[in-house]
């Protein structure tokens, strides 16, 4: 069951659904009934793309599944990169496969976009990369899909030892979305930080779901990913991390905190440790809560409105995520996005 | 200027304000002292709008206007402030935005021009120069790490930068050392003046000599029990709540 086969074999029946334990809380078979037409080629869009503040040393553009299938960066390259993934789609499907291969030392800034331009479109996007001894990739993604579009985004990211993967992903969901990172980590001295800031509103979904393996000793993983729902729309974190036979003096943690602000509104969350190793140090926060009506009052009597008190208590949960990111320039664009995004919605907010 | 008749008060079915009156006239700063769950913070709350304290009877207002029609921002925004007795940690939001909004916004409501980034910080840079406040701390998320005699200077700062037109200072002097009280006290004597009321609550009579306040009200089991001039603090210091306690039940 996966959205590649059902899309190549224009077949509904093979997308995942909820009988799938891992797509218990995204089922795309109760939500896309025929697979549509295949995309049409698609055009260029004129709007810039939200990275576009960044002066990024390529830009690479994949739309409606066509555009470059491999980038590679030589030995101790460092490079960055605009990557756009244009959906110019009207209830058409697609698909975007992308290799990514770090060689020894290369250090890669992607800056991935996915844009959806049309409507109801289904789209699903496959990234294989790899990280040779000492590479370090920093993904920074910002999803900005319509509402009705159902979209599966997934990474299969292996890392040599000495590597370094640092991930940030700011989604404001769709009508079904699910992004997925899977990680094989060495362990020796390989570090993953996987963080993800959510939020929604009106009917939108979004599934974050990370499987982090540790394969080797001594690796570090650090998950942090911060959401908050309003009016009708529901979240899923579903965070794994595999501590396999061998890959002692593991250091994992994972933190996952929600605030719910409509009662309407819905978290799905799973943390998983899966521990078999010894001499590990796993750790994992989960809350779920509503904003602080006594900060509400604080800040609504020095004369804020109600709706601006409530976006700047949500704007400052997510700031702690996206406090994350190293590169001035890129967090800088996420927290326009977080000021953007987190003022907006219909639920009086 | 300050005007409540007759106010009663419930929190969560019980009701803790049974029939308070007081009248504040611009130019004056009235004290409220009364012992521990009095209802001190809870006419301070009702006056600034929280909710969950129900106005079950009686009137408050100011200049006029009825406080308790409007929000809590539309309160602030007719110049009513309210010094917290517990200030809350607002994580994210540096001091000085979290200011600079709060005055733009009740600017906004007045139909006035936002203050522009300059004219703040150079407002900002005195204020705090006045107040003993390193100017970083200010960069810092409001109250977040914050000692309790740092969060109160922060109050009255905040206080200064608004500038409100009455203000109620609600157990301003708990928390702080000599030091603090006698810089807060300045800070707080600086904007008394004939345009502008004050409210101070406090347990003690420590804070009116720094204070120094036009009427003393005692408020016991609801409601004020005695009014006086300043010799009624002093009073209060030797002979205790008790016998007001007693003729409140
Ligand atoms: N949120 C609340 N819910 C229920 N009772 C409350 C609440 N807040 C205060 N009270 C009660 O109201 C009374 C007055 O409290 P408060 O106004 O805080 O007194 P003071 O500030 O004078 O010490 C106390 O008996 C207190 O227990
Ligand atoms: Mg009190």
């Amino acid at each position: 069951m996966s959205v590649s086969e059902a899309l190549k074999s224009r077949d509904a029946s093979l997308l995942p659904s909820r009988r799938d334990e891992a797509w218990r809380y995204t089922d795309l078979r109760a939500a896309v009934r025929t697979i549509p037409e295949p995309s049409p080629l698609g055009t260029v869009p004129a709007a810039p793309g939200p990275f576009a503040a960044i002066k990024a040393d390529r830009a690479l553009v994949i739309i409606n599944g066509r555009g470059p299938e491999v980038l590679s960066l030589d030995t101790g390259q460092v490079l960055c990169v605009e990557l756009r993934l244009v959906a110019d789609s009207h209830a058409t499907s697609h698909q975007s496969d992308l290799r990514i291969d770090l060689a020894s030392g290369a250090h890669l800034t992607l800056l991935e976009s996915h844009e959806g331009r049309g409507a109801a479109y289904l789209s699903s996007a496959n990234l294989i990369v790899h990280l040779a001894e000492g590479a370090s990739l920093e993904r920074v993604v910002i999803l900005d899909e319509p509402s009705d579009a159902v979209s599966v985004i997934t990474a299969d990211i292996t890392l040599s030892p000495g590597a370094s993967l640092k991930q940030t992903v700011l989604t404001r969901g769709a009508s079904r979305q699910r992004f997925e990172t899977q990680v094989t980590h060495p362990g020796g001295g390989a570090s993953v930080r996987l963080d993800g800031v959510y939020m929604l509103a009106d009917k939108c979904h979004t599934d974050l779901t990370t499987i982090v393996t540790h394969v080797g000793p001594g690796g570090t993983t650090d998950q942090l990913t911060k959401g908050a729902v309003r009016d009708a729309s529901r979240a899923v974190f579903q965070g794994q991390i595999q501590v396999q036979p061998g890959a002692d003096q593991t250091d994992a943690r994972m933190g996952h905190h929600a605030l719910i602000l409509s009662d309407r509104a819905e978290i799905d969350a799973k943390p998983e440790l899966e521990i078999f190793a010894d001499d590990v140090s796993c750790a994992h926060g989960n809350t779920v809560g509503a904003l602080d009506e006594d900060a509400l009052f604080y800040i609504c009597s020095r004369g804020v409105p109600l709706d601006q008190a409530r976006a700047m208590l949500v704007q400052a949960f997510g700031l702690e995520v996206i406090g994350r990111i190293e590169t001035e320039a890129v967090r800088e664009v996420a927290q326009a996005w977080l000021a953007e995004v987190g003022a907006g919605g219909s639920d009086g907010l | 200027m300050l005007s409540v008749s007759n106010l009663h008060v419930a929190v969560g079915g019980t009701e803790i304000l049974k029939g308070l009156s007081l009248e504040i006239p611009a130019g004056e700063v009235h004290a409220v002292m009364g012992p521990n769950g009095a209802g001190k913070s809870t006419l301070s709350y009702t006056l600034a709008g929280r909710q969950g304290y129900e106005v079950t009877s009686g009137s408050a207002s100011l200049n006029g206007e009825d406080l308790l029609a409007m929000a809590a921002n539309e309160r602030a925004a007719k110049g009513l402030f309210l010094s917290f007795q517990y200030p809350l940690e607002i994580p994210g939001v540096p001091s000085l935005t979290f200011i600079r909004t709060a005055l733009n916004a009740q600017r906004k409501a007045r139909g006035e021009d936002e203050i522009g980034a300059p004219a703040f910080l150079k407002l900002a840079r005195e204020q705090a120069a006045k107040l003993k406040i390193e100017f970083d701390m200010l960069k810092r998320p409001l109250n977040v790490g914050f000692s309790g005699g740092e969060k109160k200077r922060m109050e009255i700062f905040q206080m200064a930068m608004l500038s409100p037109q009455f203000l109620i200072l609600d157990e301003t002097d708990s928390g702080l050392d000599i030091d603090a009280l006698r810089i807060v006290s300045e800070g707080v004597n600086a904007l008394r003046s004939p345009e502008r009321g004050m409210l101070v609550i406090t347990h003690y009579q420590r804070l009116l000599d720094y204070i120094k306040p036009d009427r003393v009200h005692v408020l016991a089991g609801g409601k004020i029990v005695a009014s006086g001039g300043p010799e009624l603090a002093l009073e209060l210091e030797d002979t205790g709540y008790d016998r007001f306690a007693q003729a409140a039940a």
